[in-house]
């Protein structure tokens, strides 16, 4: 499958941000994955020739990142926290009751190619352990019946907004635009930031703002 | 008890805090006019004088890092700002940059003028896709009102800012690394010397920062060094974020004065998770040695948490209560930096390896005494031996749980098994579980 000249002009446009091409290959793989679900061998022939590289060379960046897959994952990716304060705090069941849930293991994708999992490390988000990410995006403060929930949310079609993201979870595809530099406008959705986020300022608010 | 000094996060409870208007507001993109009406080199010496030191880890004092940059060099430089935040237990740049983008555009336009550079770079990590779509709307709208781009404010200074994305790698974190990253590589650490203020992004001048520490600067920038360095202790100058997570009543977000404690933090946050008591914790991030209730009164600055054995990092205070096993942490945080070793160095890459296999035995209680010391022995070989410092962090909370815990670890040779029951650790478990 060849790319339509629409989308060569996106991945122009991905170029032209950076001095030196080259810089523009991992925009470019989130781009790739964004048409196609993960880094196909289409994509990478498509960055090697537009950034004159071998394709060994676009092969070698794109394998040494977890996030570029080399194989389809799910229209929603689930990735449970299980590094250790996660995981100590209820990561690892939580990672358990998914795994028996869906009858797949880390890195795998259900039959309908609706779900995938993966344990994740560190996301930035201690104060509201336990996290799970879904296609990247937060969902805080998470239970085993939480995220069991979510999970039968997304296969129906209708998962539960993320905790700190936009009003309605986007799919792996349209987000991997985003991280490839394509705004989707939805940046005004959602928080500015969670009750953790807040708690030093509230309480130096109710000291009578000079706490 | 040390009072709070909410400076980046005080408007993070406006729903709109995240908006140029709401930055605004607040007076924000005044400092950026004040700065551009100064020499760049008095913008570098207000930035020492305050005494702003690196609030990615390393403590680096910034204005000396800037002032490293050669001038009259005809060459160009570049600012990249490291939003790579993926140290376990590290939680601040990203509701930072969730809540308030425009404070870090403002400090990087600072920083930009100051360096001279007229391109810069936030390197943010993949995993965060909220976070990317607020601070690429804060870049749109902060080139639309002419304070990124060409001319900006009509002070002849031209930026431009790109947001990189990265793609799931922790090592990208470190600087030289994510230089590498950044040029299109394999995201790999460089050997040093040459250090990137001399040979940085494509082997030009470059200084790299930590969000946190380029969003101090405009505060800096408007209310003068003095205001700043009247916070904090003798060498660690002013606020900062410190992330409180983990067995406590409430976790969150401080920004304080360096120097507090984790007792005054426990205080104000509501203590320990009720019915336990503090078992172990981190000072600042799983790379920083870990910490006892017997450093509860530890200054949470510089010198004070490296006098105590341990490093101050990115503070990120990862608290953990008795019912967690020290072997298990240390177990997963070892796994992770084995997952994580680049593969460039050879101790690094093996020794990991090798750390794992050894933690796994001794968790399942089927090691033996022989093999507390040779994990010593391997961490031995690798702290210190390889271009950066992963391996040296992967080392940190193996040597502290064996100087505090060490009876722990006999406890699961002595039983064949783990003596802990995970489900008591878990915020799903009643208090006094």
């Amino acid at each position: 499958m060849a790319f339509h000249s629409d989308q060569m002009a996106i991945m122009d446009s991905i170029i032209a941000r950076y001095p030196r091409k080259r810089s523009a290959i991992m925009p470019l793989l989130h781009y790739v994955q964004s048409v196609y679900g993960y880094v196909t061998s289409d994509g990478i022939e498509i960055i090697a020739e537009k950034l004159d590289l071998a394709t060994a060379e676009v092969t070698a960046v794109s394998t040494f990142y977890t996030q570029y897959k080399p194989e389809p994952v799910g229209e929603y990716h689930v990735g449970v926290c299980t590094n250790t304060l996660c995981a100590v705090m209820g990561g690892d069941a939580i990672f358990a009751a998914v795994k028996e849930h869906l009858g797949i293991e880390n890195d795998g994708v259900t039959e309908d190619g609706k779900i995938s999992i993966e344990h994740i490390e560190c996301n930035a988000a201690c104060d509201y352990a336990p996290v799970v990410m879904v296609n990247w995006e937060f969902y805080d403060n998470q239970t085993v019946q939480s995220v069991i929930d979510l999970i039968d949310g997304a296969t129906a079609g209708n998962p539960p907004a993320p905790t700190r993201g936009p009003n309605t979870l986007r799919t792996w595809k349209e987000n991997s635009a985003v991280l490839a530099g394509l705004s989707d406008g939805l940046a005004h959705e959602g928080l500015a930031a969670g009750e953790p986020s807040l708690l030093g300022l509230r309480i130096s608010q109710s000291a009578g703002g000079n706490s | 008890m040390t009072q709070l000094t909410p400076v980046l996060s005080a408007h993070w409870d406006e729903k709109d805090s995240f908006t140029i208007s709401a930055y605004k507001r607040h007076g924000g993109y005044t400092a950026v006019k004040k700065a551009l009406a100064m020499e760049p080199d008095a913008v570098i010496q207000t930035v020492k004088d305050a005494g702003l030191r690196g609030r990615g880890g390393a403590g680096f004092p910034t204005g000396m890092k800037w002032g490293f940059i050669p001038q009259g060099d005809n060459k160009d430089h570049y600012l990249v700002v490291n939003a790579d935040e993926s140290e376990p237990g590290t939680c601040k740049d990203t509701p930072l940059m969730m809540a308030n983008p425009h404070v870090l555009i403002e400090g990087i336009v600072i920083a930009s003028y100051a360096i001279r550079a007229n391109y810069a770079f936030i390197y943010i990590r993949g995993e965060v896709v909220h976070v990317v779509r607020r601070l690429q709307q804060a870049i749109a709208d902060a080139y639309a009102q002419g304070l990124l781009g060409k001319n900006i404010q009509g002070s002849g200074f031209d930026l431009e800012l790109v947001l990189h994305v990265g793609a799931g790698a922790y090592i990208c974190g470190e600087e030289t690394a994510l230089l590498d990253s950044l040029e299109g590589f394999r995201g790999q650490p460089r050997l040093r010397p040459p250090f990137p203020a001399i040979a940085g992004l494509y082997a030009k001048p470059t200084v790299v920062n930590n969000v946190e520490s380029i969003a101090s600067v405009p505060s800096i920038i408007n209310n003068g060094p003095e205001w700043f360095s009247a916070m904090g202790t003798e060498k660690s100058k002013g606020y900062t974020l410190y992330s409180l997570s983990g067995h406590v009543a409430n976790p969150g977000q401080f920004e304080a004065p360096l120097g507090i404690t984790l007792r005054e933090l426990l205080t104000l946050g509501g203590g320990i998770r009720q019915g336990h008591q503090l078992k172990f914790w981190t000072p600042g991030g799983s790379s920083t040695p870990l910490f006892t209730q017997d450093h509860l009164d530890v200054p949470l600055d510089y010198e004070g948490v490296s006098a105590a054995g341990s490093m101050l990092g990115t503070k990120a205070l990862q608290i953990f209560d008795e019912t967690t096993c020290v072997v298990r942490a240390v177990l997963r945080w070892t796994e992770f930096y084995k997952h994580e070793s680049c593969g460039k160095c050879t101790p690094c890459r093996e020794g990991t390896w090798w750390l794992v296999q050894i933690l796994r035995d001794l968790e399942a209680g089927k090691g033996t005494a022989a093999d507390l010391d040779k994990l010593l022995d391997v961490v031995d070989n690798i702290m210190g031996r390889s271009f950066c410092a992963l391996a040296d962090g992967a080392a940190s909370p193996i040597i502290s749980s064996l100087k505090h815990f060490r009876e722990e670890y006999m406890q699961h040779l002595a039983l064949g098994a783990c003596p802990f029951d995970p489900v008591a650790s878990t915020l799903f478990a009643t208090a006094g579980a």
